[in-house]
């Protein structure tokens, strides 16, 4: 309130209404015009959000298979919760969550930011470059998954990694179906790598150019080598604010990673993030809504906090340093 | 780029601007990029090979690098095959991808512009309490959203597949953030003139706001044609699966040849990329505005 009154005063004096305090019909107009605007977002996100995950906490408590309306005398309090916990398969997608990330976050980052660095050196051919690294972006996981498994990283031979192996003599690879070496994660990885990178290029590409020139010039007159020097104190430090937005971009789609697991090696458990087991927990054969509700609390409460540590970490929010 | 360009011609050394290197990291900067841009096209033009060769071309131990005859019969093949709802699953999916970036880019931009230009009282509770949506990672919420999707009755509905996805609270974000950053006076010029703020909105920010706004709408319309795992779990009978679920599911159950099968991911990423290549150039601006740039 303190913060919003004298904001409606400006916006009065602006139309020329010079009483330091909006009248009443004028206070209710603005509430009107406020509600407007928002308030079919807002319920729309009520109903469609907040009420279902409420609903689903509720539904965590009882033993609820195949309905959303259990019965009293199904509840078992926290039972839901122990059972995930203690699940072994849970466990492991979460650790398979892990492994991934720390494979597609910093991989993500620095091609993106790579190839943004390297685009910006250009003189010619920009548009061209950037066009084609970006495209991959049109393409959905599904038909990227199409794509890998059963033409680029098909395990047969006519596929193009193995034909590319056979070349130098190379027995043919399993690439998808053999856990042992895990060659799955070269495929899953690289297929994200290729739609996602093109994205968070167009976003360092655009930062890059707000960079004012004077500072490089600064650096110039001061002595300042081109290359490294001018790339680790003017670059960089100019490119945080998009940095830690980038990174926090892909490391929240990391957590949404479903399409290229399923498409790719379906409802297994040596590669199964957890959104998958959720999804073959819920809506699998068993429909077991209570357990995944359970699940989805679970995994919503560990993102919340790796999102506020990741955040304090790296001062995301600080005004001073945006 | 252009106005880089200009800025250019003041004495400056090399390696001081960005797009002026030496002559050695620019040669080696185009030879790079080049073979990265090589290894990103492999995959759409295995697409193209695939869709116009036969099963046995596909197959053949022997690499082929283009079949000799292209098979445009497998077009037709595709969508003539009864056991194959292509067709079907297309136009579901440009009705829900068209009613989805409509309904969001309308539903986000009132109320971006309302977060952040009207001056309600509780106007920063009502931003906080957004923010916190944000936090819920849309895709954690399928289990919960389903129930209530269930509950409404919009399994395998168009209804389900569309309403639920319309409340994007980050593109809601990225509206308020750019519309704190749009030009005050051009309002207040029109508020003088008389207009209130649903008049100002689409008369002066929204005309004023093209390159933010196709941006928006692109990335929607994208994010709408190739989502996965909502249309899975909402579309249960095969005449409501989106072209996604279509293709995941030739492709799990192998119902369908291989050639058909890269047939229709040709088809199914045709739209995109059309899109894309005449749209990229507002697509680059405008995600220059979406406040990501900090």
């Amino acid at each position: 309130m303190a913060v919003s009154a004298p904001a409606a005063d400006t916006e009065r004096a602006g139309t020329g209404d010079q009483r330091p305090r909006p009248r009443r019909s004028g206070r209710l107009r603005t509430s009107l015009a406020f509600w407007a605007f928002v308030g079919p977002f807002l319920a729309g996100l009520m109903v469609f959000t907040l009420v279902p995950v409420v609903w689903s906490a509720y539904l965590s408590l009882f033993d609820a298979t195949n309905t959303v309306t259990p019965l009293p005398e199904d509840f078992v309090g926290f039972g839901n919760y122990a059972d995930m916990l203690t699940d072994r398969a849970f466990q492991d997608s979460l650790i398979t969550f892990s492994v991934f990330a720390a494979f597609i976050v910093p991989l993500t980052f620095a091609c993106s930011l790579g190839l943004a660095l390297m685009l910006n050196q250009l003189r010619f051919m920009r548009a061209f470059f950037r066009s084609v690294f970006f495209l991959p972006f049109a393409c959905s996981y599904v038909v990227a998954s199409l794509v890998w498994k059963m033409s680029i990283f098909s395990g047969v031979r006519y596929g193009l990694m193995n034909s590319i192996l056979d070349l130098f003599g190379i027995e043919d690879v399993a690439w998808l179906f053999s856990p042992d070496p895990p060659w799955y994660w070269l495929v899953i990885v690289s297929l994200r790598l290729w739609i996602q990178c093109g994205f968070y290029m167009i976003l360092f590409i655009a930062a890059l150019q707000q960079i004012p020139q004077h500072l490089y010039e600064a650096a110039y007159v001061d002595g300042a080598k081109p290359g490294r020097q001018t790339f680790w104190h003017i670059t960089l430090p100019q490119l945080r604010a998009t940095a830690v937005a980038v990174l926090m971009l892909i490391l929240i789609a990391a957590y949404q990673a479903f399409d290229e697991f399923v498409n790719l090696i379906g409802n297994q458990a040596y590669a199964r993030p957890p959104l998958a087991y959720l999804y073959y927990t819920a809506l699998g054969t068993q429909q077991d809504l209570g357990r995944g509700s359970a699940g989805a609390l679970i995994l919503a409460l560990l993102i919340a906090i790796v999102t506020l540590l990741q955040g304090r970490f790296l001062g995301f929010g600080n005004k001073e340093g945006r | 780029m252009s106005g880089m360009a200009t800025a250019t011609q003041v004495k400056r050394p090399a390696g001081y601007k960005p797009g002026v290197g030496t002559r050695g990291v620019r040669t080696a900067n185009l030879v790079i990029l080049s073979v990265l841009a090589v290894l990103f096209l492999i995959p759409f033009y295995l697409i193209l090979r695939n869709a116009l060769a036969t099963d046995a071309e596909i197959t053949a131990p022997e690499w082929m690098w283009f079949p000799s005859s292209p098979s445009w019969e497998n077009l037709p093949n595709l969508f003539n095959d009864p056991a194959v709802p292509m067709l079907r699953s297309l136009l579901n999916s440009a009705i829900v991808a068209v009613a989805t970036t409509v309904g969001t880019l309308f539903l986000c931009t009132t109320a971006g512009y309302g977060l952040a230009r009207i001056p309600y009282r509780h106007a920063d509770k009502v931003f906080y309490l957004v923010l916190a949506t944000l936090m819920i990672p849309g895709a954690v919420t399928f289990v919960p959203s389903f129930v209530m999707v269930s509950s409404l009755g919009w399994i395998s509905d168009f209804r389900g597949l569309i309403i639920p996805t319309l409340f994007n609270g980050f593109v809601a974000f990225l509206c308020r953030q750019y519309f704190l950053g749009f030009p005050k006076e051009l309002e207040e010029a029109a508020r003088v003139d008389g207009l209130g703020y649903w008049g100002s909105f689409w008369r002066i920010v929204v005309p004023n706001s093209g390159n933010f706004l196709a941006a928006i709408a692109v990335i929607t319309f994208v994010g709408a044609w190739n989502s996965f795992l909502w249309p899975l779990v909402i579309g249960r009978s095969p005449e409501s699966w989106t072209v996604q679920v279509a293709l995941s599911t030739f492709l799990t159950a192998q119902t369908v040849s291989l050639s058909q099968l890269f047939m229709a991911a040709l088809v199914a990423i045709l739209p995109l990329v059309f899109v894309f290549l005449f749209l990229q150039r507002f697509l680059v601006q405008g995600v220059a505005q979406t406040g990501l740039k900090g």
